[in-house]
């Protein structure tokens, strides 16, 4: 960097920018590609959207797309509520007896190795069968469980770093006029956390929506998620209708986290005038 | 009063019969309501109890019970794991602890050369990503607020997208009728398509690919802290610009070099996805070894041991990893 930080760094942005995007960009390209070689371009017929076609009459694809949004969704509602509890616990409730293994718990499944994780599920259903019954077999219950698991812990990171961007002299200041700890919650830490509720829905549906190994472990015969078939296909080498499906879900996503993106800045800009306009008067 | 609670009627009551009680209970309310509060509200253990029981029942007994497992015999039955715990005559209850999983995963050298690759897969892409990640972080950290967040929006985009597909990209670049080979044919610089699927190189690719987010992103939040006065101060005092970032930069943003890497080190270990669509056919790596004594050996007892195996090297780095979090969660 002697005297080339002014080159080194824009050279090693740019780089790193193009190495995170055209391989995505590729990969939308060639899903316009007529031939079935993929990467071997067929120029005359190209571009065309028959995989797209293909892909909406596969009905394997189709119906574990539909699975994997039922479980995805109700993953996130869930992770989101047991997230939203562990963080309010760990930022806002002091110390108390167990927070040392509940802030363990909740930073362990960001890291840990997804094999084991998906084992250490699998092994649990199993053995909890065997003891009480339930889980009577392995399916949609038990990704969903699954996946609350280690979303949840996503979900917590999120809402407790939220939460200690504020200090608690709103809270303290609603209790002492007089509100009770739920009002306190529903009137005053929830509205300042739901930007962090919201993008820890959104993360937790993504996480889930993704996830192959776990699944992969703690799935029934009968309940294939989408990124079990596309992992399997995969498998076998490239795919036309893959690249579509991904096209597809990268515009998906590309939209949403945009928009969400705005939408936040502008309600974070409003809340900050108004924090200002409170703060003078 | 707030007007919303002036305006209440008295219909009010029916709907909430507690509000006269609580009003009461608010005159004899102690000095500090906040104080007193938190610290006596009856809500307080319940709120805790629901994420504590889940994750104690979801996360921390899973793995006792593979712990369990591992020191079990395989048998043929379901499922495949013999029982821990027995009777003897009906009165005695007894443990049978058997070794011989850990024994064989000493002894074959399968697991040994697996582990040792996944190790060394791990930290080469660790290291490639922080020398791609840090003057990306430090690129990003630096430049304009409204620059930033674009940057910042550009880093976070391919994370929200599915991993699975962006590995699987790699394969339409990489494999050899693929498009990084078709270009360089083209322009002449090679005759033979080069092998670059299932080589070192690709898993080392797929790996910094998926986790470069992961090192860039606590970088960030570590360099956008630096007090840029104590460069302004080195370069007074006449230190050159790299000799003011080895001695003041570097060493400020050790936390979170540290975090970025073992985000990164520790999944990398386990990787499972990757080593599978990019990686060797010769040389598996560790998760591989264990999702295949699983799903294709149903040998449960070994399996669980290999997890375990693996946990015990990756337990020193996930508390490092816990102790940050938590001081950077509560530092802010």
């Amino acid at each position: 960097m002697i005297g080339g930080r002014k080159f080194f760094v824009p050279t090693m942005l740019a780089f790193g920018f193009a190495f995170l995007y055209v391989p995505i960009l590729s990969m939308i390209f060639f899903s316009f590609n007529n031939s079935k070689l993929v990467t071997v371009m067929d120029w005359p017929n190209s571009p065309t959207l028959k995989w797209y076609g293909k892909l909406f009459q596969n009905d394997q694809i189709m119906g574990a797309a539909g699975l994997s949004i039922k479980i995805a969704t109700m993953n996130a509602c869930f992770s989101v509520i047991l997230g939203t509890l562990a963080g309010l616990v760990l930022a806002r409730f002091g110390r108390f007896r167990g927070r040392t293994l509940l802030a363990a718990m909740t930073t362990a499944p960001l890291v840990m190795p997804e094999v084991i994780t998906g084992l250490a599920m699998l092994l649990l259903f199993v053995a909890m069968e065997q003891l009480i019954g339930w889980p009577a077999g392995r399916g949609v219950t038990t990704i969903t469980i699954a996946h609350v698991t280690f979303s949840m812990a996503y979900v917590t990171v999120i809402i407790q770093s939220r939460l200690a961007n504020f200090d608690d002299s709103l809270e303290e200041a609603a209790m002492d006029l007089g509100a009770r700890p739920a009002k306190v919650f529903w009137r005053i830490t929830l509205p300042l956390i739901m930007p962090a509720i919201i993008s820890g829905w959104l993360l937790a549906f993504t996480l889930s929506w993704d996830d192959v190994v776990i699944s992969q472990f703690v799935a029934g015969p009968s309940s294939t998620t989408l990124p079990m078939v596309i992992f399997s296909k995969v498998r076998l080498g490239v795919s036309p209708d893959v690249n579509a499906l991904a096209t597809l879900m990268v515009l998906i996503v590309a939209t949403g986290v945009v928009l969400s993106a705005i939408v936040m800045q502008r309600q974070e800009k409003r809340r900050a005038r108004e924090m200002q306009l409170a703060a003078s008067d | 009063m707030s007007a919303r609670n002036g305006k209440r009627t008295p219909g009010s009551l029916l709907t909430r019969p507690w509000e006269p009680l609580w009003q009461l209970f608010h005159r004899l309310r102690p000095a500090r309501w906040s104080a007193y509060v938190r610290d006596h509200w009856i809500g307080k253990p319940l709120v805790t109890a629901v994420p504590m029981i889940w994750l104690v029942l979801f996360f921390m007994v899973p793995f006792i019970i593979v712990f369990g497992i591992s020191f079990s015999q395989s048998i043929l039955a379901i499922p495949p794991y013999e029982s821990l715990w027995g009777w003897v005559d009906d009165k005695v209850l007894t443990l049978r602890l058997h070794l011989g999983n850990y024994n064989y995963l000493f002894t074959d050298t399968l697991y040994v050369s697996s582990y040792l690759y996944s190790v060394k897969v791990a930290a080469v892409s660790t290291l490639f990503c922080l020398l791609l990640g840090y003057p990306m972080a430090y690129g990003i950290a630096r430049s304009p607020p409204t620059q930033r967040n674009i940057f910042l929006m550009l880093i976070i985009l391919p994370f929200w997208t599915s991993f699975l597909l962006r590995v699987y990209a790699w394969i339409g670049l990489l494999k050899s009728n693929g498009v990084i080979n078709n270009i360089l044919m083209w322009l002449g610089l090679i005759d033979q398509p080069i092998t670059m699927m299932q080589t070192d190189f690709a898993v080392y690719i797929g790996i910094v690919y998926s986790y470069l987010p992961f090192m860039i992103l606590p970088l960030y939040s570590n360099l956008e802290k630096h007090d840029r006065t104590l460069l302004e101060a080195a370069a007074d005092l006449g230190a050159r610009p790299w000799k003011a970032f080895m001695r003041i930069t570097l060493p400020l943003s050790m936390p979170g070099i540290v975090a970025g890497s073992l985000l990164v080190f520790i999944p990398a270990v386990g990787e499972y996805v990757i080593p599978s669509l990019l990686g060797r056919t010769d040389q598996l790596m560790i998760g591989r070894v264990l999702s295949d004594e699983f799903f294709e050996n149903r040998d449960w007892p070994v399996a669980s041991a290999v997890a375990i195996a693996m946990l015990v090297l990756l337990v020193v780095p996930i508390m490092v990893f816990q102790r940050y979090q938590n001081r950077e969660l509560a530092h802010k």
